[in-house]
This record gives structure tokens, sequence and C-alpha cells, in this order.
């Protein structure tokens, strides 16, 4: 219903969805962080992305949404250069795309409804309050928390969160969905939980997304594909099996 | 502040006879100064640091991020909305502290002596002008507004962490305090200039 009002051109079946080129980061004069990321993404692909704490995998992410400003490079999303997108024409892509936040980030002064409701209301506004309150519970329901629908985000543990923010995400049917350590904090059963959520929401939506993660459970169920990021670059990337008898010490770390 | 400011110009204005004014004198030094002045430090102290701490708290927490993410302008829903609320609200606050200012002001004066409040608010209508009210309430549009602009500014360049939470509202009730005594300064000044008597 949402993407119907977007002039953004579809992308062609032979594009990747996401053509990140040369990114380059830094903050300051000496802190490079991203020093030429190329990363490409096919429509519906899983990929996950692994890196040591400060390699910069958030980072990229947020480059893609606009959070952040690319010091050099360039970042196709469903084709378009969003370096060169004006603040309006920029929202049209936010718009099909989904950014899960590691903590979540919901808004605490608001219910889970109106957390939920809050993105919906802005985007389409000529939906009825019938027709909001049957996509609040569609997206709850996806997620499993229908019953914490009148809850304030204090009151739900880490994984609820979650998952409410995966159901906030789910809201607005984005084609793309970020990750940023989805699982990070969360006992192991709840990981695993979350690990299946995102690997139906794949399935049934056909999204591509993005993984930021640290929890190789999480890599090895979701992940089509994995790639490390070292010291600025994209320094390996292939399958987990691949990954996992790499003969390369350091790329064994992460599997041990 | 109307029934202390009595209560100590009173025994001076005794003394040199001139007690009857003072009713016109306590109205015109609440409505042009104490009480716009006094409100907005209020103002300062309350909104201001509230509005600094509690965006400073949603940029910590990356809901300023979800918000820009999910391609909801948060300038325009957390920053306008309460620049307006403060600009509109503050002048109002400072006719309602004029108000009780006033009122204090002839409780005061019926501590030493017996005045009718009818004649109370005569003798403090006489002594006042149009121009001692209007650019008195006009200043306090831009209190208002620096105070709202000043606490958004402070919450929205808070820097990563809770400590700069309290950060971001202690320095929005300094900054917003020192700007109510400037903008005070600039509309005295100002106010000289455009309505010499």
């Amino acid at each position: 219903m949402i993407q119907q009002d977007l002039k953004i051109k579809d992308v062609p079946a032979n594009q990747f969805v996401i053509d990140i080129n040369g990114l380059w980061k830094s903050f300051g004069k000496e802190n490079n962080v991203l020093k030429g990321v190329t990363l490409q993404v096919k429509a519906g692909e899983n990929l996950v992305m692994l890196g040591k704490s400060g390699s910069g995998k958030s980072i990229t992410i947020k480059c893609l949404v606009g959070l952040l400003l690319a010091d050099k490079g360039s970042l196709k999303v469903f084709g378009t250069d969003i370096t060169k997108l004006d603040y309006t024409q920029l929202n049209k892509i936010r718009l099909r795309i989904g950014f899960l936040f590691q903590n979540a980030a919901l808004y605490d002064s608001m219910t889970v409804r109106q957390n939920l409701e809050f993105p919906l209301k802005r985007h389409s506004k000529e939906l009825s309050d019938a027709e909001v309150n049957s996509a609040v519970s569609e997206a709850l329901e996806s997620v499993g928390l229908l019953e914490a629908i009148d809850k304030m985000p204090s009151e739900l543990s880490g994984g609820m969160r979650k998952r409410v923010g995966l159901a906030r995400t789910l809201i607005l049917k984005p084609e793309i969905i970020l990750y940023d350590e989805p699982t990070t904090g969360l006992d192991p059963i709840t990981s695993r939980e979350i690990s299946e959520l995102i690997l139906s929401i794949q399935q049934k939506n056909k999204t591509t997304s993005i993984i930021i993660t640290h929890d190789m459970a999480c890599a090895k169920l979701t992940g089509d594909r994995i790639v490390i990021l070292r010291d600025g670059v994209i320094y390996l990337e292939g399958s987990y099996t691949e990954l996992e008898q790499s003969k390369d010490e350091w790329v064994r770390s992460f599997f041990e | 502040m109307g029934l202390v400011l009595t209560l100590q110009s009173r025994p001076t204005m005794v003394k040199f006879g001139a007690e009857a004014w003072l009713p016109g004198m306590v109205a015109l030094s609440l409505i042009k100064e104490v009480a716009p002045i006094i409100t907005a430090l209020i103002c300062a102290g309350k909104i201001s640091s509230g509005i600094g701490a509690e965006l400073g708290s949603m940029k910590v927490t990356e809901q300023i991020d979800a918000m820009e993410v999910s391609a909801i302008n948060p300038f325009k829903y957390l920053v306008v909305t309460r620049i307006l609320a403060t600009t509109l609200m503050v002048p109002l606050l400072v006719v309602f502290a004029d108000c009780i200012g006033v009122f204090g002001g002839y409780v005061g004066m019926n501590i030493h002596s017996d005045i009718n409040i009818f004649r109370y608010l005569n003798q403090i209508l006489e002594s006042l002008a149009f121009l001692d009210i209007m650019p008195a309430t006009i200043k306090t549009i831009f209190f208002g507004f620096f105070i709202g602009m000043i606490g958004c500014y402070k919450g929205f360049t808070a820097a990563n962490g809770t400590e700069s939470v309290g950060k971001a509202a202690n320095s929005a009730v300094v900054a917003a305090s020192l700007t109510i005594f400037i903008i005070d300064m600039i509309a005295v000044q100002l106010t000289d200039i455009l309505f010499k008597p």
C-alpha cells in the first residue's frame, strides 16, 4: 500500500538490490573505519556480516540508510545511488528498507501498539483505524507477541523488545531488512527463536537482508552467504561451511 | 512575587509619603520585569532541561535514528512541536504569573492597610500604559522560543552514553537561562529606542 506511492525505479532482474562500491568512512582525520568496502547483495539473499567489534559493520549499514554520510564511494540501493539523493528522495528509499537496531530502539514513551502505529499512521494517512489495528495485530502476530500489544517497552524482556522492534520494522512491509546484532544480549534459546524468526520472515516475505552478528549459531542458521570485515575492507566471503574450513587462523577463530 | 515586592517596598514608599503609588509601582515592576524573568527562568529550569534530557535520551537509545530510518523527519516531529509549544505557552504563563503577582500585591497591601480591590486595580490601571505591557509580553515569546530551541539543540547534539543525557539537561538550563538575560537586555534597549517617552 505504501509502495504504490513510490516513484523509485524497480530493480532490473540482473542487478543487485544492494551494491556498495568503494565505501570509505572516517571519524576525524586519523580514524578511518571503512577503507573501500565493496559488497553486493542479491534480491532475496540473507547476507551475514561478521567482524571484530569496531570493524565498521554497523557503520556500513548505517551508511546504507543515510544515517551516516559516506566520505567516498557509491551506495546503490534498488539501483539508485543514495549518496546522490536529497532528503525526500532518500526517505522514499528508506520506506523500502527496514532497520532493526541493536537495542530495538522502541519509543519508550509509547505502548507497543503506538510504536507500531506510529510509522504506519505517518505514511499511510488514508488507512482507517480498523485497517491500522489489523496491520498492527498482523505484525505482532508474525513475531508471536500479540499479547504484549498494550504493554510499555519497559515492561518487555530483551527478546520481546527485539521482536516488537522487528514487528515495527515489518509493518511498513520493507523489501530489505538490516539487522544490527539481532541476538546480542539474549540467552541461547531466545537467540535461536530470533534467528528462526529472521529466517521465516525472509522466506515468507522474500526480503533481502544484511545481518550483523557475532552469534555464529545465528550466522549458520540465517546466512546464505557470510562476509568478514577486517581493517575496513571485506576480508573474506563465502558460505558458512567454506569459511568454517578456512585455513586462515583468524577466520577460523570466529567459528571456535 | 507581588506580595514580597509590596512588603519590601512599602517602608521606603511610606517614608517618602508615596504609599498611594505602591500598587502602580509593584504592578509595573511585575509586568515589565519580575514576572517575565522569573517565569522564564523557572521554565528554563523545568522545560529546557526536560526537553534536553528527553531528546538526549532518545538520541542515545537510537530512537531518533529509528524515526529517521522509518522516513519520519524527527526535526518536524520532535523539534518543531516542542518549540511551538514553548513559544506559545511561556507568554501565557507569564500573563498568569502577572495576574497572580498583582493579586499577591493586593494581599501585601492589605496586611498593613485596608484597600478595596477595585481601588487597588484602578490605581494599577491608571499607572499602566499599553506600552508597558506589550514589549514585556512580546519578549516572552522570544524567551519561549529560545527555551524550546536550546533544549532541543542540546538534546539532539547529545553524544552517545548516558552521561551525555545529564550533560544535555544541565547545559540546556545554563544556556537557556543565560539567553533569557541576554534577550531581556536587548529587549530593554530596543524598547527604549523604539518607544522613547
